[in-house]
Formats: structure tokens, C-alpha cells, sequence
């Protein structure tokens, strides 16, 4: 393993540490009068980091297509989610099998084969998917709210497949002769530290003592003390992790930072509005005792391709 | 073809007399844990709790997998006590179902077509529940389409008034008509909930309308839960 590698690894193992310790002492300072259910939240989302980076972290122990293998399960099991919250009728019933048992499984494959397949993954759930599901659903004969139907499961498909498979996708870019052979770990590793750590921090920043909330309709946390605290101390997270990744310059992991953390607060946003619709605090409610899926990646889901495209551009200009 | 009817003369449902071979046991683990992973059933106990006792499961029905996903749900050790009564015409056609049935999760396979009077249904169920084995019945009788609990057909009852003692425990089963609905071969596998509610018993003169209200209610009162 590269000394890099290692050295990122500590780093985010100290962070995670931190993070937990200062929950911990926090929950302890009663005479602080800290909202117990505020500590509760910060800590499960501490808890949901850990456990992100220890699957990621997992990509430098078992190798790649074991990674893209997990990462495509959660993908499964949050489109699961998405599409058990989201009425359909049984004439949807032939599309969504073909949803489950092949669109979601073949986007994993090709991504897991690499940049000779970026051409095919890259296109086959917005075009060839996209296309597949209204037609399938009007051969079922059933036309009543068709255009409601066939996009609610365009978006689930498109929304937990393919844009969280730019996650995996990043495991198999194509970084140029130079790279080292962790680079695509440590570049995954880089985004999914950025992402939760963003988040994590937009939470701890809304609780400054003035609160501007941002869309009180949809999330009463969100504030603006939070989103902008937390993306400037994201983007200098990045620019201190610069020299692990692809990016030359270190403003220029700033800036991606700054995308990550604005896409991540996007993403957190857009689900929270969905799942205001359906009426459900989070997508896990079906699974007692559990944080659902979804609500742990949405903020990936509207990162990662964000994040690949402009990593790929980036990496055409340079090389 | 295996007597897996219920209308041979030794009154044994089951195909052959041997008890569970290992690759029965492999074969009802790997069946439990698949109904598990397809149906992404989240299980509750309210007010119950799993037991060895003697009981009868009742549940909605909504699709041919209810009486298998019911079954993985129960812990191991009573799941091998607990029999499922399905559909014979169903569960005979194929090998790969005949051998479900028969041999791994051991179902009580009723001739809905065929109820002659001298072998009702209800006397094979008491024959073959024997002391040891608890049931999984579905008392509307067939599918319904949507979430909605049908009306009860009177077997529950009649069931309960030759054996008193049968602990009825209400089951209600949450989507799993858009995992598999009617006239579906083929599953897609989303996430249902699996509730058991108190039990119940029949009361010593209960009259059969009013017991199988309260069993209905039982079960609709778990969709809110």
C-alpha cells in the first residue's frame, strides 16, 4: 500500500475519532443544556460515517470489484426503499421486474469493467432504460396517471442506480499513466470523506445561535449559517488532502470540495422534499430501528456524478 | 405423482413418511433466507411473542408468497413446527413446487376444488396438526387484490371450536401484493412489513359471526400499528 494511502486512512481514522469523542463528552455536559435530540442526531450521523468509510475503506483491503459489488447492493437495497415509498400499479409490475433484475445489476457490471465501458454505462439507464419503462408500462394496457408513474420510476432508477454508480464509477477511471495503483481507492476514499464530512458539518455549523433557515417548508434544519460554514470548512478539508488525490493544484481540490459539499446539500434537500410528499420522516421507517438506506447516500447520489464528470474533464484538460 | 393431497387413506399429507433429510434442512434455511432477502420483510411482534405452543397464524392474503414469507419469519426452531396450509392445485403443479412444499417447508396442501363432507379440510388440519405442529391459514379463502382485508370464511372458526385451546395469532402483511400480485410468475423485490399481533382465543359460546369479526378486526388493527 502506498505511504499516501496510509497516511489518508490515519487521517480519516483520527477525524472519525474526534467526531465520536466530542459526541460523546457533549452527551456527558448536561449542565452545557445541548438538545439531547440534537446530540442524537449528530452522533447517528457520526455512526453512519463510520460505517461508509469502513466500506470504503474496505475497497484498499479486498480490491475493486468486491467494492463495486457493495456499493451496487446498497444501491439495490435504496432503490428498494424508493420504490416501495412510491405508489405503482400492478401494470407496473413487468417494468419494475425488469428495473431490479437487469437494468440495476448490468449498470454495476459495466462500471465495474472500467473506462472501455464508459461509452455503455454512462448512457444505459437515461437512454436505453429511460426509454424501456413508459413503453413497457403502456404494453401492461393500464394508462391511468402513465406520465406520473413512468417518471416516478425514471427518477428512482436514475436517482439510486445510476447517479450513486459514479461512486463505484471512480474506482475505475482512468487516471493517467502516472497513477499510482491506490489512486482510485484513495480518490473513491477522498469523495466519500468530502461528502460525509460536509454533511456533518453543515449540521454542526446550523447550530450556531442565529438560524436563517433556508426552506422552512422542506427541512427546518437547513440553515444558511450551515450550508455556507460547512461548505467553506469542506473545501479546506480538501485543500489539505490535495497531495491524496489526482488534483495538481490545491485550490483545485477546494473547488471540488465546494461542488461536493453544494451538490451533497442538493441531494439532502431534493429527498428531504420527496419524502415530505410521501409523508414519512425517513425511508428507513419500514425497517424498525434501522436509518434507511437512502437517507444515508442521498447526498452521494447527487455528488458522485457531479463530482466524476467534472474529475474526468479535469483530467482530459491536464493530460 | 406423490399423495400430497391429503386424500390417501393413511390421512399423511406429506409425499413419503421420513422425516427431514440434511438436505431438507439446507434446502428450508436457504428457502427462509431467500423468502427473507426477496420479500425485505421487517418483522414485528406486538404484544406476542414466539413460542412453541400450539397456534394458528392468520394472516391477509394477498399473494402466493405470503404462506412462505410468514414461514421464513418465524424463528428456526419453530418454524420447523409451524405448517403452512396452502393451495393444492397451486403448490402440486411442478416438481420444484411439489418438492417446496412436500419436503421443505412442509405445507398442509388443501383441494379447494374437491371438499367432500366425511374429509373436510378442518378435520385433516386437526389430524395433521396432531399436539406438536402450529398452522398458517389464510381465512379469506383466496387472494385479494388490493391492501384490503377481505371477509373471513368460516374455517378459522370451526377449526377453533374442535380445538379450544389454539392460540390464534393475528398476522397482518404489508406489500406484499406489489411484490407479487395476482396473475404475476415472476417477483420484484421490494420491502413489506410482517406484523403479529396478540393472540386470541374463541370464547366458550361464541357465535361464529361475532368471533370471526373480532379475528378480521384483529388483523386490521395491525395494518395501522
Amino acid at each position: 500500500m502506498e505511504p499516501k494511502t496510509l497516511i489518508l486512512v490515519g487521517v480519516v481514522l483520527i477525524l472519525l475519532a474526534a467526531a465520536t469523542a466530542a459526541g460523546q463528552i457533549l452527551r456527558r455536559r448536561t449542565a452545557l443544556g445541548l438538545n439531547p435530540a440534537a446530540l442524537e442526531a449528530f452522533g447517528s450521523r457520526v455512526r453512519a460515517w463510520w460505517l461508509i468509510c469502513a466500506v470504503v475503506a474496505g475497497a484498499f483491503l479486498v480490491g475493486k470489484v468486491a467494492t463495486v459489488v457493495v456499493i451496487g447492493l446498497i444501491s439495490f437495497w435504496a432503490l428498494r426503499e424508493f420504490i416501495t415509498l412510491t405508489p405503482t400499479r400492478p401494470g407496473d409490475h413487468r417494468a419494475l421486474f425488469w428495473v431490479f433484475v437487469l437494468c440495476t445489476p448490468l449498470q454495476y457490471v459495466l462500471v465495474g469493467m472500467g473506462e472501455e465501458q464508459y461509452g455503455l454505462y454512462s448512457i444505459l439507464i437515461p437512454v436505453y432504460a429511460f426509454l424501456f419503462i413508459p413503453a413497457r408500462i403502456a404494453m401492461a394496457g393500464d394508462y391511468k396517471r402513465f406520465l406520473e408513474r413512468a417518471a416516478k420510476i425514471q427518477a428512482g432508477l436514475l436517482i439510486c442506480v445510476y447517479c450513486f454508480s459514479y461512486a463505484a464509477a471512480l474506482l475505475t477511471l482512468d487516471l493517467g499513466e502516472n497513477a499510482d495503483p491506490d489512486a482510485n481507492e484513495r480518490l473513491l476514499f477522498f469523495f466519500v470523506v468530502i461528502v460525509q464530512l460536509s454533511d456533518v458539518l453543515q449540521y454542526a455549523w446550523s447550530k450556531l445561535p442565529t438560524k436563517h433557515v433556508i426552506v422552512p417548508t422542506i427541512s427546518p434544519t437547513k440553515t444558511w449559517e450551515g450550508l455556507i460554514g460547512g461548505t467553506v470548512s469542506a473545501a479546506l478539508v480538501g485543500a489539505a488532502l490535495a497531495w491524496a488525490t489526482p488534483f495538481e493544484q490545491w485550490w483545485m481540490a477546494a473547488v471540488m470540495s465546494t461542488v461536493i459539499a453544494l451538490m451533497g446539500f442538493a441531494g439532502s434537500l431534493t429527498m428531504s422534499a420527496i419524502k415530505r410528499d410521501r409523508g414519512v420522516r425517513d425511508y428507513g421507517t419500514l425497517v424498525e430501528g434501522h436509518g434507511g438506506a437512502l437517507d444515508r447516500i442521498d447526498s452521494i447520489c447527487f455528488a458522485a456524478p457531479v463530482f466524476f464528470h467534472l474529475t474526468r474533464y479535469y483530467l482530459t484538460l491536464v493530460g | 405423482m406423490r399423495n400430497v393431497r391429503g386424500n390417501d387413506p393413511t390421512g399423511d399429507s406429506r409425499g413419503d413418511s421420513r422425516g427431514p433429510t440434511i438436505s431438507d434442512r439446507i434446502a428450508q434455511t436457504i428457502l427462509a433466507l431467500t423468502a427473507r432477502f426477496l420479500s425485505g420483510a421487517s418483522v414485528r411482534w406486538i404484544d406476542c411473542q414466539p413460542d412453541t405452543c400450539q397456534r394458528v397464524y392468520f394472516a391477509n392474503h394477498t399473494s402466493h408468497l405470503d404462506a412462505v414469507v410468514i414461514w421464513s419469519a418465524l424463528p428456526a426452531a419453530i418454524r420447523v413446527l409451524t405448517r403452512p396450509v396452502a393451495a393444492a392445485d397451486y403448490w402440486t403443479a411442478g416438481r420444484v413446487r411439489r418438492y417446496l412444499s412436500g419436503r421443505v417447508f412442509n405445507a398442509l396442501l388443501i383441494d379447494r376444488k374437491e371438499i367432500k363432507v366425511h374429509r373436510s379440510p378442518i378435520d385433516m388440519m386437526i389430524r395433521e396438526m396432531g399436539d406438536r405442529y402450529s398452522l398458517i391459514l389464510f381465512p379469506q379463502g383466496g387472494r385479494s387484490m388490493g391492501p384490503e382485508v377481505g371477509e373471513f370464511k368460516s374455517g378459522l372458526y370451526y377449526l377453533c371450536k374442535k380445538r379450544p385451546d389454539l392460540e390464534c395469532v393475528p398476522v397482518y402483511l404489508d406489500n406484499m401484493n406489489r411484490i407479487l400480485p395476482r396473475g404475476e410468475v415472476l417477483p420484484v423485490p421490494l420491502l413489506s412489513r410482517i406484523c403479529f399481533g396478540p393472540p386470541l382465543w374463541l370464547e366458550a359460546g361464541e357465535p361464529k359471526s361475532q368471533f370471526l369479526g373480532r379475528a378480521r378486526q384483529a388483523v386490521q388493527r395491525l395494518k395501522e400499528a
